[in-house]
């Protein structure tokens, strides 16, 4: 085997600031390589770089990359532009925008095809077909004409997959291909890579944040942080023996497991759902006559306990947020009943709502919209207190009490009077929390808090949650995508399809033993590494 | 002497006063002060302000307006008689060049007319002459008045600085100085220092020199245009804050009910702008004006004086302007609602049962801030260019009131005259594009920094 990709002591600057600070590795022929770190730690600055298609402002300050000895600083603008397609391809993490949606997706690779190749016109169609058919889009003859808009997320990937693959590359550069995707599509894109790098014989340099995509993808790891490579090694002793402190606790932040008391199995409910509907209409024509529904929540059944979570999982569309928003009453379709203490929430009206508004609060995915961008923190957090009438009525004694709720999640007391803008993620998810406790609520529907954030950030947000529920015996209902999470905060899981509840139960007894298909087609794709890991274990 | 309040006067001061009161808040908010303190880091953005306030303070002078008291003698009553017409401070100011007009049409800095006459002298012989204009003496000394009134202006200018240095570093007075002629200061001082004198030594010149000369010539009835010029700043700029200002609450409140709202609120307000919008501007700004004519054509005892009803007049175009150009800026708000209202944190504030009201006015109102800036100071000088069409087509502001349109509209016989004259037009043309450009030089740095897409 030889060497494809050699990057040698690559360190790149803005101004003084050092973004990348001595990166050297190599991409043996045929290999799939990972380069794994959180945001920021400098994985797409180095896919970047090594394309040449850095920002202006970022200059290289020392280093080489050799493309099978080719030096590829050394070439001129114009050879350099026959490098990328030809010997490297590059896959996004976002197919939606990487497509031109007023093209059809034939005419797409189609062109690539023709600028890089010169291939005639039967010629071409020809390929693109075998292309399509190779990534296994089906029906690749009539997706020919179809415009990105047509096709599912899953589908847009295997178009840009064709794309990187029509003139057959050396290398192909794959920047977290499957983060935007669900767990089954991207499971499916995952094998659809592998197969083609087995197949060609193609290397891959694989850029992701996910330890289970790893263990499943990669031949060779480099873990890198704060623009360092910390470690390099291959994918089994890496899992097995990692040495950098930073990779363990990545590992370990990414296997841990809820601590459940399974003695007492029998709490008083806080909260029971009986047959949910959520059907919004769908309205047609001059006069908006309702032509039929949309069942976003068909007759959904499920109870919580106090001091209880809940984690309701499943695919992007499964109406798991329908349901959140049904129980904090923003819904005017929702039917059915929530019956929060023995009382029906459904059917009061908005006044009558009030006093339980405060029971029962939020917590956003997105961190970055979830706070109003021109408020303090203080105000932020003083809202729902002055709004619901909760805490201390005075402003010095308000203050106070947001200080110890800071203090309580993290964060410092300082960060009062600072803007949302001025905080990471973590952090700002922290402050989204604060927020919802402030009126110190018995249930907090966590709709997908954890999902844009890195893993270990992912973890320590799971460890305060944790550690808040045990202080205040809050219940969660915790809605996410992704399964891996689910033993690290869940008592009792309920899967969605549709908008239909398939199973629920005990973690232990769902993640180890599912009984519905869907289940199980969940469980089997999702990346996972503790199983292998257990497998190992027993093994060594 | 009697203070007399024109509506427009009313609504001008009214601006000022919100204006105070909006920077007081702004300087309350260190989020927002930060980023007026980055539209000012650009030496355009400071110098073009300087521009925009010295247009502003000329605007406001013009808005004072007083009815004097007739002299004593002929007060038979106790009661004290007014003069027919006000005056505004402004007035005052320039009270030489009202009282010397000419008999008809003279260059800038000439001695006699622009055309000759027909004259018969003593000895019965008919001569062609340039008849002498009647208050500018052939035998002034122009180099050294200018020398006095520029060394002059720049005296008072340094003076100006020198105190304005002075009140904001007291204490480190000589090292600020030194800071700013370096330009090492903060903010861009020595632009905007610069501007201010440029502006005031121009002034002093053109003020000091207008008292023996008519400095941008006459007009056909003998006017001086530089007075007109100076008059028809506060027109322009009227017409720019003043409809923003109408059309801004409306644009406002209709645009953030129509996304937060939705349903039919938002339909009949789409339907509302559609329609609006699908009528020719200028089409329905000539039907209200001109029924608005007819309307003061029978009530002539509404007004006092021809001030007053040119004044209403220029209201109601005012009027009329905000009603027809609040459509685009609704889209937008409409639009960035909807994204808004989307957005978590508004679902957040809904779980917390506030109130809708409460929701727009600390979620929505202050998210589409940019917008609204953005909108207004690009709208600024579009106005006061529409002035100028409007006036031009016949359709705009009394035909008594000093505007550029109003000038621009009389230029378009005076460019067909042999010999061509020049000078209205060009002065029009040269205090209208400075203002035009101080604006739009202004908006695009404040479009620069506060529009997210330009955040790289």
């Amino acid at each position: 085997m030889s060497s494809i990709l050699t990057v040698k002591n690559l360190s790149l600057t803005v101004g003084s600031e050092t973004l990348l600070d001595n990166v050297s590795f190599d991409i043996q022929e045929g290999e799939i390589f990972a380069l794994v770190g959180e945001s920021g730690s400098g994985k797409s600055l180095t896919s970047l770089a090594i394309m040449r298609l850095l920002p202006e402002v970022i200059a290289v300050r020392s280093g080489e990359v050799h493309l099978k000895e080719r030096a590829l600083f050394n070439l001129s603008e114009s050879r350099m532009q026959t490098v990328r397609g030809k010997s490297i391809a590059m896959i996004f993490q976002e197919p939606m925008s990487a497509l031109n949606p007023v093209m059809t997706v034939g005419s797409q690779v189609a062109e690539v095809l023709r600028v890089h190749l010169g291939l005639k016109k039967e010629q071409v169609k020809e390929k693109v077909l075998s292309l399509f058919r190779e990534v296994a889009l089906k029906d690749p003859e009539e997706r020919y004409h179809w415009y990105p808009h047509q096709l599912s997320g899953g589908q847009k990937q295997r178009v840009m997959i064709a794309i990187a693959l029509a003139c057959e590359p050396d290398l192909l550069i794959a920047d977290e291909p499957t983060t935007a995707l669900d767990v089954t599509i991207q499971a499916q894109v995952l094998g659809l890579l592998k197969q083609i790098c087995k197949q060609r014989d193609l290397s891959i340099l694989f850029i992701t944040h996910d330890m289970a995509v790893v263990w499943e993808m990669a031949d060779r790891v480099a873990v890198m942080k704060e623009g360092k490579i910390l470690e390099q090694a291959a994918c089994q002793d890496f899992f097995t023996h990692p040495k950098d402190p930073y990779t363990q606790r990545l590992l370990a932040d990414a296997m841990s497991t809820k601590a459940h008391d399974k003695m007492e199995k029998e709490h008083e409910p806080l909260i029971e759902i009986e047959d949910l509907k959520v059907h919004f209409p769908i309205k047609k024509g001059f006069f908006q006559r309702t032509s039929g529904y949309v069942k976003a929540v068909d007759k959904v059944t499920f109870s919580i306990a106090k001091g209880k979570t809940l984690a309701l999982v499943g695919e992007s569309g499964s109406g798991k947020s329908t349901i959140g928003k049904a129980i904090l009453s923003l819904l005017d379709e929702t039917e059915g009943k929530v019956r929060f203490e023995n009382q029906d929430l459904v059917s009061l009206d908005k006044k009558s709502l009030s006093p339980y508004r405060r029971k029962i609060q939020v917590v956003f995915q997105d961190p970055f919209s979830a706070l109003n961008p021109r408020m303090t923190i203080a105000s932020i957090i003083r809202e729902g207190m002055t709004s619901l009438g909760v805490g201390p009525k005075e402003r010095a004694a308000q203050d106070q009490y947001i200080e110890a709720l800071l203090l309580k999640v993290d964060l410092e007391a300082s960060h009062m009077h600072r803007y949302p803008h001025e905080f990471s993620g973590g952090q700002r998810q922290r402050i989204g929390i604060a927020r919802a406790l402030a009126v110190e609520p018995e249930l907090i529907i966590c709709d997908e808090p954890t999902s844009a954030l890195d893993v270990s950030v992912r973890t320590q947000v799971l460890a305060l949650l944790t550690k808040l529920q045990e202080e205040s015996g809050v219940s969660y209902l915790f809605i996410t995508h992704d399964l891996s999470i689910v033993p690290m905060i869940a008592d009792e899981v309920a899967v969605m399809k549709e908008g239909k509840i398939v199973e629920q139960g005990l973690v232990e007894d769902v993640m180890e033993n599912p009984q519905h298909p869907y289940t199980q087609k969940l469980l089997a794709s999702a990346p996972k590494i503790m199983h292998k890991e257990r497998e190992n274990d027993n093994t060594i | 002497m009697k203070l007399v309040l024109l509506w427009t006067d009313m609504l001008v001061w009214l601006l000022v006063i919100a204006l105070l009161v909006w920077s007081w808040i702004v300087s309350r908010n260190p989020q927002v002060k930060k980023i007026w303190h980055t539209i000012f880091k650009s030496s355009i953005a400071m110098a073009s302000s300087v521009v925009l306030l010295f247009y502003l303070l000329f605007t406001l002078l013009d808005s004072i307006h007083l009815r004097l008291a007739l002299p004593a003698e002929s007060q038979k009553s106790q009661e004290v008689a007014y003069e027919a017409e006000m005056v505004s401070l402004l007035d005052l100011v320039f009270e030489h060049n009202i009282q010397n007009t000419e008999r008809t049409y003279s260059a800038p800095f000439a001695t006699t007319e622009y055309a000759s006459s027909i004259v018969v002298d003593e000895n019965g012989v008919t001569k062609q002459v340039y008849l002498p204009l009647k208050h500018v003496s052939a035998n002034d000394d122009f180099v050294k008045e200018s020398l006095f009134a520029l060394s002059l202006g720049v005296l008072l200018s340094s003076l100006l600085v020198a105190l304005h240095i002075w009140r904001r570093e007291r204490s480190r007075f000589m090292l600020a100085c030194k800071e700013i002629w370096q330009g090492e200061s903060d903010l861009p001082w020595r632009t905007a220092y610069g501007t201010f004198m440029l502006l005031v030594v121009t002034f002093t010149w053109l003020y000091m020199l207008s008292y023996s000369y008519h400095v941008l010539g006459t007009d056909k009835v003998g006017g001086d245009v530089l007075y007109q010029s100076f008059k028809s700043i506060r027109t322009g700029v009227l017409i720019g804050i003043l409809t923003t200002l109408i059309m801004l609450p409306v644009a406002v409140i209709l645009g953030v009910s129509a996304g937060l709202f939705g349903g039919w609120v938002d339909d009949v307000i789409q339907y509302l702008y559609t329609t609006l919008s699908s009528i020719p501007g200028v089409l329905l700004i000539a039907a209200g004006v001109l029924s608005m004519q007819v309307m003061m054509d029978n009530n002539p005892t509404w007004f006092e004086t021809t001030l007053e009803r040119s004044d209403l007049r220029l209201l109601f175009l005012i009027l009329i302007l905000g009603i027809t150009s609040w459509t685009g800026l609704c889209r937008l708000l409409r639009a960035e609602t909807l994204k808004i209202s989307q957005m978590e944190f508004v679902t957040a504030a809904k779980a917390f049962g506030v109130s809708k009201l409460t929701i727009i006015r600390r979620h929505i109102v202050p998210n589409l801030m940019h917008i609204i800036l953005i909108s207004v100071v690009l709208d600024f000088s579009g106005l006061v260019l529409a002035e100028a069409v409007l006036s031009y087509v016949g359709v705009g502001v009394d035909p008594t009131m000093h505007s550029w349109g109003n000038m621009i509209n009389q230029a378009r016989l005076e460019m067909a005259r042999e010999p061509m004259v020049w000078w209205s037009l060009f002065s029009a043309f040269v205090f209208m594009f400075i203002l035009v450009l101080a604006a739009n030089l202004f908006s695009d740095r404040i479009q620069r920094v506060l529009d997210p897409r330009n955040k790289a």
